[in-house]
């Protein structure tokens, strides 16, 4: 404020203004924890669209191989012939990548901040009168949910992990079909997969309400809705994504 | 007529200074008034302490009802006490039943260094206040009432916001140790009012980055708001992230000129 004080007393020219340090817009803005949580807050929403959009188009599988195999192949040749084979869906991934480093970072020195914040701990137990488990949990189930984003990518997308990847189909399209069969008939990668799904809902429990708080959306109209939304996004992605491991053990989805 | 609680068990937090290193102690109360507010139930005991030559337990208090913002304590893992929209002054014994264990810790915060066992220094929320919670304005002679018209519900949801006391139990009870609803407090005060109006962006911007030098950043907990003896929802801190987001871009205009 003592630059409005000192704007208030000196001529209307602004000088007082124009001494600040000239920063680009975001950084200036990120240079923040508020800022910080707008970048949280707008990742987040990319990434609730990918887990979205990614649940629903993988719902294509009840349809059966061809058409879940056909799904993918209009994944690769999006925007074909304005762009190459595949570079659309590169340029998407990469957005998607720079969006999950993005919300890391600020996950992580908000963390590294809220920890200094306070260096000696309660000595003895609290009592959370509004906190959830899911808004306590978040490093948490976030994390386990980059775990399980890096060997869901080295299974189904990269096949390290996976030994159907590379195998065509009848149409000799790639048998993306039988690579999620593949994957989820082992009970122990199932689990895991039912595990970080739900974990994953709990995260976004929380996120998809924060994020309104984040962004300075908030309106007496709304703002009952605001939880309803959450508890919804999160338990439709949580139903959806699991019921793909359970259809392929229960050999609805399978050859 | 008053009943009396008997055998209360409590677990102090004790502590000589800032920088030296604190414990618990155990302190038995045999008999309390149920009309005793929880501060007059430490009276007692330091009355008590000192008559066995003993040095009696500090803790903040002032007004000792619930305006100042003076009081503190955590209380059963708590800020301010097992109640809703009261300060610790204004919990009474009532609340608890006899034989109850009970433990009191100093609020924590890296901003809020201990003075001596349950006294902490707030005075951090003292310089966020100097960066800008104030308005500029000629102080001569008082102006008329009512010179500025101000509907009723823009008044009525200013002085919602201007009822925080700046006791510092939202800043305790955040697991993150965040200071956003005492500031947002501040700045739905004054950034809700016309008198605020030529200053609301200069103000948010300054109080959230002064805010940021000593406190933790908000991830909607909302324990905050449990724990305010006000009440202060956390409505207002959406406002303060969307007046600095505007802030922020009102001074980028600024400089582009
Ligand atoms: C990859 C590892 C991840 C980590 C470590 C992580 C961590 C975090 C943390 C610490 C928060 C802060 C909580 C808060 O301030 O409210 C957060 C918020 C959030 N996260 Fe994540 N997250 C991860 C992945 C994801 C994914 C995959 C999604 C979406 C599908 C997501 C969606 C959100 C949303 C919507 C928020 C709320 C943003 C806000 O309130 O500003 N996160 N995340
Ligand atoms: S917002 Fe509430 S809890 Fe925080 S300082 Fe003000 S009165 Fe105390
Ligand atoms: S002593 Fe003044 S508010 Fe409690």
């Amino acid at each position: 404020m003592t630059q409005a004080t000192s704007s208030h007393r000196s001529p209307v020219t602004g000088t007082a203004v124009a001494s600040k340090r000239r920063r680009l817009f975001l950084l200036d803005l990120y240079s923040t924890a508020v800022g910080k949580k707008y970048v949280m807050a707008i990742t987040g929403i990319a990434l609730m669209g990918f887990v979205l959009t990614h649940m629903i188009g993988n719902l294509k599988m009840y349809l059966g191989a061809s058409e879940l195999n056909h799904y993918a192949r209009f994944l690769e040749e999006l925007f074909y012939p304005i762009a190459p084979h595949g570079v659309a869906l590169w340029i998407l991934r990469g957005g998607l990548l720079a969006m999950l480093v993005l919300h890391l970072h600020a996950a992580y020195s908000l963390t590294v901040l809220n920890r200094r914040a306070r260096p000696v701990k309660y000595q003895s137990a609290r009592d959370f009168q509004i906190a959830t488990f899911a808004s306590r949990t978040m490093r948490w189930s976030g994390m386990i949910a980059l775990a399980f984003i890096t060997w869901h990518l080295l299974d189904l997308t990269f096949g390290v992990v996976n030994e159907n990847v590379g195998a065509k189909d009848a149409e000799g399209l790639k048998d993306v079909y039988g690579n999620v069969v593949f994957s989820l008939q082992r009970v122990p990668v199932a689990i895991f997969y039912v595990i970080a799904n739900v974990l994953l809902g709990i995260h976004l429990f929380h996120g998809a309400w924060s994020i309104f708080q984040s962004l300075g959306w908030n309106n007496p109209r709304f703002n009952k809705l605001r939880r309803s939304f959450a508890t919804a996004f999160a338990a439709i992605i949580v139903i959806g994504n699991v019921s793909f491991p359970v259809a392929v053990l229960a050999g609805v989805v399978g050859n | 007529m008053s009943n009396k609680i008997k055998n209360l068990t409590l677990k102090i937090w004790r502590q000589l200074g800032p920088t030296t290193k604190g414990s618990f102690e155990t302190y038995k109360v045999a008999e309390i008034s149920d009309e005793a507010s929880f501060l007059e139930m430490l009276d007692y005991l330091n009355e008590r302490l000192i008559s066995e030559g003993k040095t009696a337990i500090v803790f903040d208090h002032d007004c000792r009802e619930g305006i100042c913002g003076t009081c503190s304590l955590m209380i059963n893992g708590q800020a301010h006490g097992p109640q809703q929209g009261g300060a610790t002054c204004q919990l009474h014994m009532r609340k608890f039943s006899d034989g109850d264990n009970i433990v009191i810790e100093p609020f924590r915060a890296a901003a809020f260094p201990i003075v001596r066992d349950l006294m902490v220094d707030r005075s951090k929320f003292d310089r966020i206040i100097e960066s800008g919670g104030f308005i500029t304005a000629p102080t001569g002679g008082a102006p008329d009432g009512n010179l500025i018209a101000i509907p009723k519900p823009v008044s009525d949801a200013a002085m919602d916001s201007a009822q925080c006391i700046g006791c510092g139990a939202c800043v305790a009870a955040c697991p993150n140790g965040a200071a956003s609803l005492f500031t947002a407090a501040k700045v739905a005060h004054l950034n809700r009012l016309p008198q605020g109006q030529p200053e609301r962006f200069k103000r948010v911007e300054s109080m959230v980055e002064t805010m940021d030098l000593y406190f933790g950043s908000c991830t909607n907990h909302g324990e905050c708001q449990g724990a305010c003896p006000k009440e202060i929802s956390v409505d207002v801190i959406a406002l303060l992230n969307k007046d600095y987001r505007k802030a922020k871009f009102a001074s980028r205009k600024d400089l582009a000129r």
